[in-house]
């Protein structure tokens, strides 16, 4: 595989919510609106940029038995670093992503890229792939609450377009679940042709 | 370079370095961050007090006093200040009865006890439903109010006020808020 692809492939080919269908839980919690998606998407994309360069740099010294302890510290340390920065500088988005920032420690896609990608491949191509597999993830995110947030609340960006409410279900919680479902579904209908 | 052996000793070495790398890349961006944290914390709540109160020229949060709710708590009070005659006062109040977790409002009283205006601080409610208290349509109805025979009541139980549609539980707890915010400050005598 060529550099490109190890950078490409996280946007459609193996994206990583609406392919392998990684990291649910913050996908579904917020993305209520466009901003929160992109937000919580840039920072997931920080996190593993991050540590994917580190884990691919150290990832031949260690022992095999301490890897995932290890892979572990490392990425929960630039959870914080990216938890401190937002407190920060962007208090605003900050509260309204609250619980899911420290939370991005046990997002599955930053785990699955350290252990599936970064300690077997070397630091550029990691690099690439971080890069990718989160503004792939951001991506996916934005388009989500995009929908979301036009849907259910009749604005985009904060920009009101649309007198009244919208269809309320799309921004609660079940809404989620359907809007998810069907760009799923939509992606797999594309991939398949 | 091949991998060490899976041994006590390599595992507890690298372990080791690892954990005192982390911390120290963590302690250094906790020391670079604190000062942004704490203004941003700060102009908050200056943004907040002065969108309650009328103009100021002290330091409200420097003189801020609690005041006893007589529920076994207290709410901050941030006295407003021009020249040092007294304008008004923000109040950071509260509510529990909300729909999911707690509400913390930023209430503006005149000296006379009418309320000036009221912004939102904190909630958990509902996107969509009872995410609109703070919004202009719902919060502005108590400007200009004072609590003594404006009731801080919604339609429902007999009051005056207009509450959010499909939203009656955070409706309530914000007048509850108010309401607290009004008898504290009424108990310590400052209305």
């Amino acid at each position: 595989m060529n550099q490109m692809q190890n950078f490409t492939k996280g946007f459609f080919k193996e994206n990583p919510l609406l392919v392998l269908v990684l990291g649910c839980c913050p996908a579904l919690a917020t993305t209520t609106s466009a901003l929160n998606g992109l937000g919580m998407g840039v920072a997931t994309t920080f996190v593993l940029l991050g540590s994917n360069v580190v884990i691919s740099s150290i990832s031949n010294l260690i022992p095999d038995k301490v890897r995932i302890p290890s892979f572990i510290v490392i990425i929960a340390s630039f959870v914080t670093i990216v938890d401190l920065i937002m407190k920060a500088y962007v208090p605003e988005l900050y509260e309204k992503l609250g619980i899911f920032i420290p939370l991005i420690v046990v997002n599955c896609i930053v785990l699955g890229r350290a252990e599936a990608f970064a300690s077997k491949n070397n630091l550029i191509s990691s690099a690439l792939d971080g890069m990718g597999m989160g503004l792939g993830f951001t991506m996916a995110l934005g388009i989500l609450g995009a929908f979301r947030e036009i849907a259910g609340n009749g604005s985009i960006f904060n920009y009101k377009f649309m007198e009244g409410d919208g269809i309320l279900v799309f921004i609660l919680a079940p809404g989620a679940f359907i809007a998810l479902g069907y760009l799923i579904a939509l992606v797999n209908r594309i991939r398949k042709t | 370079m091949s991998k060490p052996e899976s041994t006590f000793g390599n595992m507890l070495l690298s372990l080791t370095i690892i954990a005192l790398a982390a911390s120290t890349c963590l302690g250094f961006v906790y020391e670079l961050t604190k000062k942004p944290i704490e203004t941003s914390v700060l102009n908050k709540k200056l943004k907040a007090i002065k969108q309650v109160v009328p103009d100021f020229n002290n330091n409200p949060d420097g003189e801020m006093f609690r005041l006893p709710t007589g529920e076994g708590d207290s709410l901050d009070v941030y006295p407003a200040k021009q020249d040092d005659i007294l304008v008004g006062y923000a109040v950071n109040t509260y509510s529990n009865s909300g729909f999911s977790g707690e509400i913390r409002l930023m209430a503006g009283f005149n000296t006379d006890g009418t309320i000036i205006n009221i912004i939102v601080l904190e909630h958990k409610e509902t996107p969509g439903l009872g995410t609109k208290m703070t919004e202009a349509p719902f919060k502005d109805q108590f400007n200009d109010k004072d609590p003594s025979d404006f009731i801080l009541k919604v339609g429902k139980d007999g009051g005056p006020v207009d509450a959010i549609t499909a939203a009656t539980i955070s409706s309530r707890a914000f007048c509850d808020a108010v309401q607290r915010a009004y008898n504290t400050l009424q108990k310590g005598g400052l209305k």
